[in-house]
């Protein structure tokens, strides 16, 4: 595909001559054409991320004084990141609450897959469908309904009261980490689905009956050559949760309560209510920064894995 | 003669549980529009009698209009933005072989996994230090990039599946490389672009971490939404707009899921 018109006629050899080596070099190198038609996409996500990010980086070095900042070189944000407790404990249990909410997920997720892939024959767009369709409704009202489940007079609680079951509201339901947990494996159980679904549904068959003919029962098969080839899903499906979570501020903010705030909600804090735009940029920074390592502590401990399986 | 093979024999076990799954996945959020019929500004068994004020309430809720009209402008814009670029893009590595295409595509996809209030954060200091003041616009920025990724995945096995030997045809035929694109390449695509549109639409239409750190003074829907959820006589009015926004955006979800799966024999390559 040539993007550029063709070169005008007669005059100016020099420069025809230019213009057409260029021509050629354009077609013959796919790589540089592909690039050119890449770039308009390159070029705006590469802008938008990396800009905001070196900024980011520059302001966690300064500091907030009053409504103004003090531009000058500092390391004292990281500092305080580091020996305020406040942090270390909304870090560690950002950590815990995504880690367990990551989890729950797949494990809850991983039959349904397990189903999808292999046992519905008919109508299979259908069930991907219903089993991906809450994911694209509102996030907020999602949260939102659990919070009328779970709350004080919320569903349960005010639904066992009316059976007569209890006396008093049940009030470990609502604020508190089970909560934050229980709504963020609701509302990304579609991330963990699909890519779980994905890796069995391409599983050669063969390679079961193959097992089966060869004498393997149907723990042996799922253990040897299911769950081994279906890894990369399983991988892909607890990173896709994981990293979100961990920065999810909206669901803390509206089930959590004090016990199930996370480090998302004082980085959120720092720029509203708190007014420390450079503390708050460290603090996202230490988060990306431990996020980054988590994940590729995990990858690198799950291909080490995955190779000795295989 | 596969239908005898133990792979094809139904299993009950895993039929229930996948039912239980089903339930888990969709009784929680029936419960906005259980409640938003109930005759209580207060949201709890047992119900005290049908009505629809809420819904008549709504009617006249001018801010409540101000916020989805601002919520359907962004949407709009990055939809469209944002599928454009995700057609460059899927379009350049689908048909072109490149050296370091994996850290574009890598580049590309970051958004899919960086934590949304780092981007927002991020997105929020470049702007304020630069001075540019916040508004629907930083919202629509914001926006662009959470949604690229989803348009390049939507379209990448649109693109995937594409019969290259059709815009060879149409170039050997005279045809010059905006034409091709126009009357070739862009009717075969075109349900992958609509379902790009809608997804995008989709995800703007509900994002609210970017939102809330991006936008000014005029809010967006979610951001709306969220303002209310503090004042409990507004609850019940929220419950009727949040059970009208998931009956709409379930049939949206619907229609674009099926234009993007229906013609794709292998479901497994389209990814999320």
């Amino acid at each position: 595909m040539s993007i550029e018109a063709t070169a005008s006629g007669e005059g100016m050899p020099e420069r025809k001559s230019w213009r057409r080596r260029f021509r050629a070099l354009f077609l013959r190198s796919e790589a540089l054409r592909g690039y050119t038609l890449l770039s308009p996409t390159m070029l705006v996500m590469a802008f938008a991320m990396c800009l905001p990010f070196i900024v980011m980086v520059l302001m966690s070095f300064w500091t907030q004084k009053g409504f103004d900042i003090d531009t000058s070189f500092t390391l004292n944000n990281y500092q305080e990141a580091i020996d305020g407790p406040i942090y270390e404990a909304l870090l560690f249990r950002s950590l815990m609450i995504s880690g367990t909410c990551t989890l729950a997920t797949v494990l809850i997720s991983y039959p349904m897959a397990y189903y999808v892939a292999f046992h519905v024959h008919k109508r299979k767009l259908l069930w991907i469908i219903l089993m991906t369709l809450p994911f694209w409704t509102s996030y907020l009202l999602r949260v939102f309904s659990w919070k009328i489940i779970l709350g004080y007079n919320g569903a349960i609680n005010s639904g066992l009261k009316a059976l007569g079951l209890i006396d008093q509201p049940l009030e470990f339901l609502l604020y508190s980490p089970t909560a934050v947990i229980i709504t963020l494996a609701h509302a990304w159980a579609a991330f963990a689905i699909l890519p779980i679904y994905v890796s069995l549904e391409k599983i050669d068959r063969s390679l079961l009956e193959a097992a089966a003919d060869l004498g393997e029962g149907p723990v042996g098969r799922f253990l040897r050559i299911t769950l081994p080839l279906s890894l990369p899903g399983v991988i892909a499906a607890t990173i896709m949760i994981f990293i979100p979570t961990v920065g999810d501020y909206v669901t803390p903010a509206l089930v959590g309560g004090p016990n199930g705030l996370m480090l998302a909600n004082i980085i959120e804090a720092q720029f509203g209510r708190i007014n420390n735009w450079p503390m708050g940029a460290a603090l996202a920074i230490t988060m990306l920064f431990v996020v980054a390592a988590v994940t590729l502590i995990y990858i690198w401990i799950t291909r080490k894995l995955t190779a000795r399986i295989a | 003669m596969k239908e005898t093979t133990y792979i094809k024999r139904p299993n009950r076990t895993l039929f229930i549980y996948a039912l239980i799954y089903l339930a888990f996945l969709y009784i929680p959020v029936l419960f906005l529009p259980l409640f938003s019929f109930n005759d209580s500004i207060y949201i709890a068994f047992p119900f005290v009698g049908f009505t629809t004020k809420w819904y008549s309430q709504m009617y006249h809720n001018e801010p409540m209009f101000a916020a989805l009209l601002n919520s359907i402008r962004v949407g709009g814009a990055t939809s469209v933005i944002a599928t454009l670029l995700g057609v460059f893009g899927a379009k350049a590595v689908t048909r072109y072989r490149m050296p370091g295409k994996p850290v574009a595509m890598f580049i590309i996809m970051l958004p899919l996994v960086i934590p949304g209030i780092i981007m927002g954060v991020a997105l929020l200091i470049v702007v304020s230090r630069s001075g540019i003041p916040l508004s629907l616009y930083t919202v629509t920025l914001g926006h662009i990039l959470v949604c690229v990724p989803f348009a390049m995945a939507t379209l990448i096995p649109r693109f995937e599946g594409f019969d290259r030997s059709m815009e060879e045809a149409a170039a050997d035929l005279g045809e010059n490389a905006w034409w091709t694109f126009w009357r070739v390449t862009f009717p075969i695509v075109f349900p992958g672009i609509l379902a790009s549109l809608l997804l995008c639409f989709t995800i703007s239409f509900d994002e609210f971490i970017m939102a809330f750190f991006l936008a000014g003074t005029d809010p967006t829907l979610p951001i709306y939404i969220f303002s209310q959820l503090r004042f409990p006589a507004k609850l019940p009015g929220v419950l009727a707009m949040g059970a009208l926004i998931l009956v709409v955006s379930f049939f949206v979800v619907v229609f674009s899921q099926w234009l993007r799966l229906r013609n794709s024999n292998d479901i497994t390559s389209s990814g999320i």
